[in-house]
């Protein structure tokens, strides 16, 4: 693997549109259950293990090689909220983008073509990866640090949270990081032998249910 | 003393009687799983599930599987509220539900909640598996622990497929030992029951319902099928019924056929 591949891959520059997204803390902010750096650190370890869990899982097992239909199929049973399936699937086609044009490959062509409106965000994350020559595992890593990463520089904004407060909850959630990451990529290997049945499905019902009201908001910074 | 804790299989298996209305050829409850047939109402058969022992308890494994027929319809019930006990057997207690449903068939699976009570450990996995053109309206209630009481340890795993393919895949694990961050803002958030509603209507296929929220805690999803969630989080069972059971008032009172 390339590790400086991993690098431009993983970089919050890295042009695929996250940064426009909060995972759900705009929305808990707002309802009071976000209120500072302890709380956001709460919340990201709830997301950490449920929706960063899933999304690594899927992204590892796209890196795998496993059928990407197959995989957005499972991604879209993970996700009831229909706004959440929207933004994963416009992340998944930005993502599709800025791919191709980084590591050209024609899995990566042939994922574009099959989904035109963007396959899940983390199946095209998964394919990206192998198109960059990296690891199952990579994808992963990628996959759960910005399930916690888009959270905490979101809530620097939406809070004015001291921005050495929240990197701080990311250095604090970095073991618990490399454990899910590790659970993923043995549930990403189980699911190439037994089907995606056998990846993780581990829900967030705060942030299933924020996220229909968060989207029929008139004004929001993020959109999600 | 028996190590291995309860192992029981009870079965239901619902048939179109041929005049208009529902037979049930199989009827077998088994160990702590009795099976009641109740008084139905026009087409549909009625089964309470009466628990004729407490349980589950650690170490027991039990399934409750249904088959809905082409035509049948049937609703099943519980008599009372499911406890997840601590037992004398180690290990996790499991109870598995497996629900068929054919095309043209339907079922109304809406048991009581299932509590879960300090010390226990239960893997509680429900699976329906429809036809294309199967009708269903399916209930699932947790709550963590008895009136002030600490939860035990509880996973969930709700999935339901239509013609093979998934619409909703979601586990939730909660309670001591459970992932961080389940009580957490993100998750839980301090709320002492959830639950969800699914209800499966062909009709949705080209009239999908729309999402809603609907107050505090409650949301209407569309799945990625003819399928809709109601997905939910209340302080306790009971205003959990109510978000639960107005939500899905709104949601059929609109449904297409």
């Amino acid at each position: 693997m390339s590790r400086g591949a991993l690098l431009v891959l993983a970089d919050g520059r890295f042009p695929a549109g996250g940064h426009a997204h909060s995972g759900g803390a705009e929305a808990a902010v707002r309802a009071g259950r976000v209120t500072g750096a302890a709380s956001l650190e709460d919340f990201c370890r709830g997301r950490l293990h449920t929706t960063g869990l899933v999304s690594a899982a899927l992204a590892a097992a796209a890196a795998l090689g496993a059928d990407p239909v197959e995989l957005d199929a499972a991604a879209d049973a993970r996700t009831p909220s229909p706004a959440l399936r929207t933004a994963s699937r416009k992340l998944g086609r930005q993502l599709t983008r800025a791919a191709r044009a980084a590591w050209p490959s024609g899995e990566l062509d042939a994922l574009s073509e099959r989904f035109p409106k963007g396959a899940h965000q983390p199946v095209v994350l998964g394919v990206t990866a192998r198109a960059a020559g990296l690891a199952p595992v990579d994808a992963a890593y990628c996959a759960v640090y910005e399930s916690v990463s888009g959270p905490a520089s979101a809530t620097v904004r939406l809070l004015g949270l001291d921005p050495f407060g929240a990197t701080g909850v990311l250095a604090r959630l970095a073991p618990e990081t490399d454990r899910v990451a590790e659970a993923a990529v043995r549930a990403a290997e189980r699911a190439a032998g037994e089907g995606t049945d056998a990846l993780p499905a581990a829900s967030a019902p705060l942030l299933e249910i924020s996220a229909q009201a968060h989207a029929g908001w008139d004004v929001r910074l993020f959109a999600t | 003393m028996n190590t291995a804790g309860v192992r029981a299989v009870a079965r239901i298996r619902a048939r179109a009687d041929g005049r208009g209305g529902t037979s049930l050829p199989v009827l077998r409850g088994d160990g702590p799983l009795a099976l009641r047939r109740t008084r139905g109402s026009g087409t549909e058969a009625h089964v309470v599930l009466v628990g004729a022992m407490s349980g589950p308890l650690g170490g027991d494994r039990l399934t409750v599987r249904a088959d809905v027929g082409a035509g049948a319809r049937l609703r099943v019930g519980s008599a009372a509220a499911t406890l997840a006990l601590p037992g004398q057997h180690p290990g996790d207690a499991r109870y598995d539900v497996r629900l068929t449903v054919a095309c043209g068939g339907e079922l109304l699976w809406l048991p009581e909640q299932l509590i879960s009570v300090r010390g226990s450990s239960l893997h509680a996995a429900t699976h329906a598996d429809l036809a294309p053109g199967a009708r269903l309206v399916l209930r699932e209630e947790h709550v963590l622990g008895r009136f002030g009481e600490r939860p035990g340890l509880l996973t969930t795993r709700l999935t339901v497929r239509i013609g093979g393919r998934p619409v909703l895949d979601q586990q939730l694990t909660c309670g001591p030992g459970a992932p961080g961050g389940w009580d957490g803002p993100a998750v839980l958030g301090g709320h002492r029951a959830v639950g969800q509603l699914v209800v499966v209507r062909p009709g949705f296929e080209g009239e999908p319902v729309t999402s809603a929220e609907l107050g505090d805690g409650v949301a209407v999803l569309p799945l990625p099928g003819p399928a809709a969630l109601v997905t939910a989080v209340a302080p306790d069972a009971l205003r959990l019924r109510r978000l639960l059971d107005g939500a899905s008032e709104a949601l059929l009172a609109r449904a297409p056929d």
